[in-house]
């Protein structure tokens, strides 16, 4: 009888694998890898102003009170006209944006915000992308979700469409 | 009409695979020489299947060849640009297409067997054939309700979207179609390992019936894999030959299956030993088929491939494995008892010998199985892993080391009984030589353990390989033995290949501005001009390199880095060098800041020897085929000689004259 057990393992083993499978292609797929900087500190850093019209940005600027969006983009970044729409309804909710301008000219900040709205409070210039390496960023445009204690707790790459807004709400809520 | 002709045949062959299933199924339930009515359409019902599923297959090609735009597939894979070579090849370079390429292949073996195979009992003949229909049901089902390649658009395109430029290379021309036919044709012997076991026939016939098939199947799959590895390892631009990525696993497995079983098979066919075991193996190497064919085109696992997937067709599939190979399982769990045992054999015997080698065979298989699935294991609870090289290369070296030493020997052996003190002379030559080589090798230089190893192993097996043929009049050799030598000859040339190309690898990396020159190996390079070239769809950044060995003539390397337009994506041209001892491998990179190029170079010695072995290999399974198939004709017409001879002498009124 021993002997005749030992004809069903195959079975068994196929029908293990057959559940695992499954099992495995009812799960959503996320390829996504997240960010290792997430739940990290910000890096320290003070930025000089990248136009006339709006102060630099620095850690302790998006340090304290109300989680803020940190914002990486530039004039020269055709995504980011895409969501400039986006970001100044964000700001129409209340949300504080601080801006890092990567590898940008003063003039062309200025018109890009002329032409397509302005929704930030600051704007640092990062002439060299120091600060955007330094917090894990690999491309503009990319949002992050910082909170009072300057803690990063989200990352959104890309651009952020109408549909990624009430995610991004949702995470701003829970950095509170 | 092109599309319509295609899709009303494929509806139709899976009408006749309905058929050919309760057809062969009613000659199984009527008893033994009873001629049941309907048991007569199953032969038939194979054959037009076959050429139904042909003629779908034709249509499809046809509408690739003509860019039939209204054709959802083409629209989505094709471009009328396209060179009219990969207009072709695109047609089985897309899921639906190839699927399509799976069931036609399925349907022609089994059309073919219906044909010819006439020497096994009718009844099982009928069971394999029901069994082939059911396989074939499946994926015909499959294709009709979530894959139809036929499938057109409301509104014709404009211009196609054309296909992966990694897949416009002549290597897919030959790749994925003759690994399709491979794991396909092993179907058949699925399906004559479930009708042996239904109708209780396990035996030498049925090995012989059932050999040409797994050799068949196992020379496509060899072939396959070699023109897959040599496709991965110039047109990925990485250098490497084999990745264990789950799609190049998911075609190592059948034909680690497929050996394991022709060598047991064999031992069925002289022997009438390892009855249960054969039948075992027989479920099991195109269960793998299936298995690869799930893990490929259902995502569940992440691989290089990257193939457009589909959650809702992997569970499909899924169930289409479970019926399948599940059913297979559960048929064997309940008959396998009832097989009588076989012959019996001693350990140190030429049976012994396979026996042994089967289990490693298996143990690599299970190996490599593990390693495939372990990611989607841990992904169950939320771990992410990717298995490598750090675990596949010692794992399965553990189990194949001692195969190779026992693959060494074993065809000195005698059957059913021998004395290992026979072959003592051979034994110590093959161990000097091993010592030998290996000693050699670490005297003049530190190389990892895997690589030295190997470079043993090679050089004994490849002197094993040819001793079977010692004191034997070479002209006498059967044709199927000069196989077994040429296929084991081949192992050795691989493995010397493979063991060269990890030991002895020279690789530099350099930024070079044109003009200047780096070094590697006993080559000297210089790189003259980086210029842009244009191709039929595609522009890219093209180098030329001054090559020279030891300061001789120098040779002109092109390596590229394509950007294709439709669809958008760059790839890696690599250039080579080949000479006999090994190969240059040359890939250009980006461009730095202060206009230098990004130069990669690769001197890999002995590299061509992984893939000249691969074509040995599948070389000594074609001579294995024409060996056995010629023999078994002489049989077949001495027999029918033999009763042409009876019945004259039967109408003279005589009786035979008993031979003396």
């Amino acid at each position: 009888m021993r002997s005749r057990l030992f004809l069903w393992l195959p079975l068994a083993l196929f029908a293990f694998f057959a559940g695992l499978a499954g099992y495995m292609l009812t799960q959503d797929k996320t390829e996504f890898v997240e960010s290792a900087m997430i739940g990290q500190s910000l890096p320290d850093f003070a930025l000089k102003p990248a136009f006339d019209g709006l102060p630099g940005a620095a850690r302790s600027d998006l340090v304290g009170g109300q989680p803020r969006l940190l914002n990486i983009w530039a004039s020269w970044c055709l995504p980011c006209i895409a969501e400039a729409p986006q970001l100044e309804a964000l700001q129409a909710q209340g949300v504080e944006i601080v801006g890092i301008a990567i590898r940008d000219r003063p003039e062309d900040v200025a018109n890009f915000l002329a032409r397509h709205g302005n929704p930030y409070t600051r704007i640092g210039a990062d002439d060299i992308s120091e600060v955007q390496l330094a917090i894990g960023s690999s491309g503009v445009p990319e949002t992050f979700v910082i909170d009072a204690a300057g803690v990063i707790r989200y990352q959104h790459i890309g651009d952020i469409r109408e549909s990624d807004i009430p995610i991004l709400l949702a995470e701003l809520e829970k950095a509170r | 009409m092109i599309a319509e002709i295609g899709l009303a045949a494929l509806w139709l062959a899976a009408a006749l695979a309905v058929l050919q299933m309760v057809s062969g199924a009613f000659a199984l339930r009527s008893a033994e020489g009873e001629a049941n009515p309907l048991a007569i359409y199953a032969r038939p019902a194979a054959v037009m299947q076959a050429l139904l599923a042909g003629l779908a297959f034709t249509m499809l090609v046809w509408a690739f060849a003509v860019t039939d735009l209204s054709v959802k597939l083409v629209a989505a894979n094709s471009h009328s640009m396209k060179p009219m070579i990969y207009k072709l090849t695109g047609t089985w370079g897309n899921h639906e297409g190839s699927m399509l390429l799976w069931v036609g292949v399925l349907a022609l073996s089994g059309g073919l067997i219906a044909l010819f195979e006439r020497r096994l009992p009718e009844r099982t003949m009928s069971a394999a054939l029901a069994v082939q229909g059911f396989v074939a049901l499946g994926f015909y089902a499959f294709l009709l309700l979530s894959s139809n390649p036929f499938e057109r658009l409301p509104v014709p395109a404009i211009e196609g979207s054309g296909l992966n430029p990694l897949l416009q290379d002549i290597g897919l021309a030959f790749h994925p179609p003759t690994l399709y036919a491979g794991y396909v044709g092993l179907s058949v012997a699925f399906s004559l390992a479930m009708g042996a076991l239904l109708t209780r026939e396990v035996n030498p016939t049925f090995a012989r019936v059932m050999r040409p098939w797994v050799l068949g199947a196992w020379v496509l799959l060899t072939f396959g894999i070699t023109a897959g590895s040599y496709w991965a390892y110039y047109e990925l631009g990485w250098g490497g030959w084999w990745f264990w990525d789950p799609v190049e696993n998911a075609s190592l497995m059948p034909w680690l299956a497929a050996t394991a079983l022709l060598h047991s098979v064999a031992v069925l066919a002289a022997r009438d030993a390892l009855r249960t075991w054969t039948i075992m193996l027989g479920v099991l190497a195109f269960s793998m088929s299936m298995l690869g064919t799930f893990l490929v085109r259902s995502g569940v696992l992440t691989s290089v491939h990257a193939f457009a997937v589909d959650p809702e067709r992997g569970a499909f599939i899924l169930g289409l494995l479970a019926l399948n190979i599940g059913g297979a399982f559960t048929i064997f769990a309940l008959r396998a008892g009832a097989v009588a045992e076989g012959k019996r054999f001693s350990f140190s015997s030429r049976e012994g010998a396979l026996v042994f080698n089967n289990v490693m065979l298996s143990a690599i298989l299970a190996i490599v199985l593990l390693g495939t699935l372990y990611p989607l294991l841990t992904e169950a609870f939320d771990v992410r892993v990717s298995v490598g090289p750090p675990y596949f290369n010692p794992a399965s070296a553990m189990f194949a080391i001692p195969m190779f030493l026992v693959m060494a020997v074993g065809p000195l052996l005698r059957w059913k009984e021998d004395s290992p003190r026979r072959i003592r002379f051979e034994v110590l030559l093959l161990a000097a030589i091993l010592i030998g080589v290996i000693g050699l090798v670490s005297f003049f230089g530190q190389f990892a353990l895997l690589p030295l190893l190997g470079l043993g192993l090679a050089a004994a097996l490849g002197v094993a390989a040819f001793l079977p043929l010692r004191g034997r009049k070479l002209t006498r050799v059967p044709v199927a033995t000069w196989g077994m030598v040429m296929a084991h000859f081949g192992i050795a040339v691989s493995l010397f290949g493979m063991a060269s190309e990890g030991a002895f690898t020279q690789e530099r990396l350099a930024a070079v501005a044109p003009g200047g020159s780096d070094q590697v190996g006993e080559f000297t390079f210089t790189l003259q001009s980086v210029n842009p070239v244009a191709g039929p769809n595609w522009t890219a950044i093209e180098a030329r390199i001054a090559v020279s060995r030891d300061g001789g003539t120098p040779v002109i390397l092109t390596p590229q880095a394509r950007n294709f337009w439709s669809p958008a994506q760059s790839t890696s041209e690599s250039a080579l060098l080949t000479r006999w001892d090994g190969q240059l491998y040359a890939v250009i990179g980006n461009q730095a800041a202060d206009g230098r190029w990004q130069i990669r170079m690769w001197w890999k010695p002995f590299v061509t020897f992984i893939w000249y072995g691969g074509l040995l290999i599948a070389l000594g399974g074609v001579l294995a085929i024409i060996g056995r198939v010629r023999v078994d004709m002489k049989r077949r017409k001495a027999v029918s000689l033999g009763d042409e001879r009876r019945a004259d002498l039967e109408a003279l009124g005589t009786a035979p004259v008993p031979a003396e």
